[in-house]
């Protein structure tokens, strides 16, 4: 059915900010009642554009149509009453109050000055239904998961009348599960005649539920076209200007001595029946779903969380951790799965971020940073993996994700690690990026380092490993040779089938 | 294009330096409005008496960069100076011996403090109120409520001394501010202060003794607040149980007006220098213009809002 109606047309839009042209021309149009996928790299301006489009910045030129009225958003809450509703990556909700005081916050049907309650609750149980969700409006939000409180967010955009849904990222913290739901829910909103702007770095989203795809790069268009006539490879394209040959690197199979042996790990409510042997040169894979105990495992190993049972042997002696800085003076470090919250000191620059472990080796006379060295491994690093930046001393919040992500991994290497504990690496960062870090995980095999990778994507997990732990409700489910595994089985153990140990 | 880079270095520029750039329009300003303030004489003067609250605030800066505040450093300032007066002159212990005692306290009583923020993990706003009322209290438990007067001439060398036509107390402030300096900008443990303020569990799972590095500045706060005391009781000529009363707060506005972000990890001790100045200038020259001291703290309150409210602006433009 061929539909020509478009509620959304964004024409020749630009802005700069200090030192960048963020959006250089952009035309992007919406078609009533459509999933449409924004895609591009980080840094492309895909947020930028969306905030021009709500108000949050002001465009320097260009012109936005909203149902053929030419608007101006000076703010969210404009472009909300409009019709605008964002659904942000990290939930705006209050975890303190209900489900239906969420949803309502703010126009709370009352009596006098009380809130009428029993209407909000109907109201809020109407709304769910339309959804076709089944959450207690009385429950408390913070007891729900992450993907329940998602739909409570969206519950909050449709009951404010919500023409275009703008979803960044909605899958980023979901399960299967939870994705398989959301995406019946965004079918449903679909047939209502909403129109949906999908962001996403994961493009077999993108082919199963978006109809037509925007990408952007460098803040310029790069491509336009219909989902179901684009093939995959022609997205990347476009998405970095260039081919990207095989996904993955082919690891090479020697694997050199043991390195690490871990018998019958246990911390409890954390992680527990933990057994496997990391040798030299060897990837072993960790998969399992959210709260899994993916980073409890990888934290216990690190010295954050103490094991009460079970032995760790390192380098064929006994290790007994005792903080992050000892595993790091031991050849241990541990790359963090939340960039912005445990990875990087993003108001530090680049230099001072990739520096900060290894302050105290480049002193001079014992006291004084020196800050030749410093500068020169900064370099090095900003050179060897390709770091996209003006200088050493940007702030590292100017950065984009993935040559953020690169700014961590530099700081790691910084210290020669033997073993590296990799807790989702790729997590929102884009193809040509995610490219990068695999070759780095594979030149790191070539030099005999050890390494812990843990996944959420499945196809990562097992090109990129030896071996793969799944675990599931935080014990160790059993472990697959990577040449055996495939997605069928490592779900099957992951989701609690199959035979344990 | 070029004017737009242009134009990027010039709003850099003047960000990194609006204090400064403050400071120098209201020295132009007084100048042109009283003869006698742009003289040798008042400038020494200004700078002496903004010593004694500088010396603090840099102790106060290393704590507000971790992401915390001290509220205790008036009352530290207080006891150092009480038990310093004490053991000279009640007990008649020679004073270049007590004087290591009396910044031994500002360290033990900031370091208890550190302790509990750092191991404790108590809000940095309750503890240090706590020891801020404990401090007053064992100040007045030790002089009964009483000044303790009349030092010998050297002690009172180090209030009201001169080297070379140079006030002590200015000399004492600039080694101080220049060590505070190179050890935030030159050392590990300068580093580690701005990224603990910035990501502290980033800056714990780089491998940084997070916790004794909190504990550490609130004791160097304690110590530069005794190092205070110190100044202040030789140049008194007294230590006075209320003494530093309220000037907790005129130090953390000081380390906010010299660009110090509240929230952590932005800032240094020139912005504090440079915001010390401020006030010192503002008070001189509003006692040169015959300007009520009423008026006066109105004035102070009003520049503190208009430099935070600038401040906000220009990162709300980021």
């Amino acid at each position: 059915m061929e539909n020509n109606n478009y509620i959304l047309k964004m024409d020749k839009i630009s802005k700069r900010f200090p030192g960048v042209q963020a959006l250089d021309d952009v035309d992007f149009y919406l078609k009533q009642g459509e999933v449409h996928a924004l895609l591009g790299e980080n840094g492309a301006g895909k947020s930028t554009l969306m905030n021009v489009l709500n108000g949050i910045h002001k465009r320097d030129t260009g012109t936005i149509k909203f149902q053929d009225q030419e608007v101006v958003f000076n703010n969210p809450s404009e472009a909300q009453k409009a019709g605008l509703a964002i659904i942000h990556q990290e939930l705006e909700l209050i975890p303190y109050l209900t489900v239906a005081e969420n949803i309502f916050l703010g126009r709370e049907p009352k009596k006098g000055v009380f809130v009428d309650y029993k209407t909000l609750n109907q109201r809020a149980v109407d709304i769910l239904d339309k959804l076709g969700v089944k959450i207690n409006p009385k429950a408390t939000l913070n007891t729900l998961n992450i993907g329940s409180q998602q739909m409570v967010e969206i519950a909050k955009a449709v009951s404010q009348n919500a023409e275009i849904l703008v979803m960044d990222e909605p899958t980023s913290s979901l399960t299967q599960q939870e994705i398989d739901i959301l995406f019946n829910l965004i079918n449903r909103l679909k047939k209502q005649g909403i129109s949906i702007i999908y962001i996403s770095h994961r493009l077999e989203e993108v082919f199963e539920i978006c109809d037509r795809v925007t990408v952007l790069r460098d803040g310029k268009n790069a491509g336009q076209s219909v989902v179901s006539q684009t093939k995959r490879s022609e997205l990347i394209k476009m998405m970095v200007g260039r081919e990207i040959g095989e996904r993955f690197p082919t690891l090479d199979k020697n694997i050199g001595e043991e390195l690490l042996k871990v018998e019958n790990l246990k911390v409890p409510g954390k992680i527990e029946k933990v057994n496997f042997t990391l040798h030299r040169g060897e990837v072993i894979g960790i998969a399992g779903l959210m709260g899994a105990g993916r980073t409890e495992l990888a934290k216990s190993l690190f010295g954050v969380f103490k094991p009460t049972e079970g032995q760790i042997t390192y380098k064929g002696e006994k290790l007994e951790l005792t903080s992050p800085k000892e595993a790091i003076q031991k050849g241990i470090y541990y790359l963090s799965e939340d960039r912005k919250g445990e990875g990087l000191v993003t108001i530090l620059s680049v230099q001072d971020n990739i520096t900060l472990s290894i302050l105290r080796e480049i002193l001079n006379l014992k006291i004084f940073i020196n800050s030749q060295t410093e500068k020169e491994t900064a370099l090095k690093y900003i050179k060897d993996l390709n770091i996209k930046t003006p200088s050493e001393k940007q702030l590292v919040k100017n950065l984009s994700g993935g040559n953020q992500q690169k700014v961590v991994v530099s700081k790691v290497l910084s210290t020669n690690p033997e073993i590296i504990i990799m807790d989702d690496p790729t997590r929102g960062i884009d193809v040509g990026a995610k490219q990068e870090i695999y070759e780095i995980i594979k030149d790191l095999t070539k030099e005999k380092v050890g390494i812990i990778l843990i996944s959420s994507e499945l196809p990562e997990v097992i090109n990129m490993s030896h071996q793969i732990i799944v675990l599931h409700e935080k014990t160790m489910k059993g472990m697959i040779n990577s040449a055996q595994a495939t997605q069928q089985n490592i779900m099957e153990l992951a989701t609690g089938g199959g035979k344990s140990g | 294009m070029a004017d737009n880079i242009m134009k990027d270095r010039l709003l850099y520029f003047a960000d990194k330096f609006k204090s400064a750039i403050g400071l120098i329009i209201l020295v132009i300003v007084l100048s042109f409005l009283s003869d006698y303030f742009f003289t040798v004489n008042n400038l020494l003067n200004i700078i002496r008496q903004v010593s004694i609250i500088a010396i603090m605030a840099f102790g106060m800066t290393f704590v507000i960069l971790t992401g915390g505040i001290d509220l205790s450093v008036g009352s530290l300032l207080a006891v150092s100076a009480a038990v310093t007066a004490g053991l000279i002159i009640n007990v008649g212990i020679f004073y270049l011996l007590v004087i290591p005692i009396g910044m031994l306290i500002g360290i033990l009583l900031g370091g208890f403090s550190g302790l509990m923020v750092a191991k404790a993990k108590m809000p940095a706003f309750i503890v240090t109120l706590g020891m801020m009322t404990i401090a007053r209290g064992l100040t007045l438990i030790y002089t009964d409520g009483r000044p303790i007067s009349g030092f010998n001439e050297d002690f009172r060398f180090i209030g009201a001394g001169h080297i070379g036509g140079i006030p002590v107390p200015v000399i004492i402030m600039l080694i101080i501010l220049f060590i505070c300096y190179i050890t935030l900008k030159k050392t590990p443990y300068g580093r580690y202060v701005y990224a603990i303020g910035g990501n502290e569990e980033a800056a714990k799972l780089s491998g940084i003794n997070v916790d004794r590095i909190k504990m550490s500045v609130y004791a160097l706060s304690g110590l530069l607040s005794a190092i205070s005391g110190i100044i202040l009781a030789s140049r008194l000529n007294s230590a006075q149980p209320t003494a530093g009363s309220g000037y907790e707060l005129d130090a953390i506005a000081t380390v906010v007006l010299g660009g110090t972000s509240l929230s952590g990890g932005q800032g240094g001790v020139i912005g504090t220098i440079i915001g010390a100045l401020i006030i010192g200038v503002l008070n001189n020259g509003l006692n040169l213009l015959n300007v009520s001291s009423f008026y006066q703290q109105v004035a102070k309150g009003a520049v503190i809002l208009i430099a935070v409210y600038i401040d906000r602006r220009s990162k709300a433009v980021e």
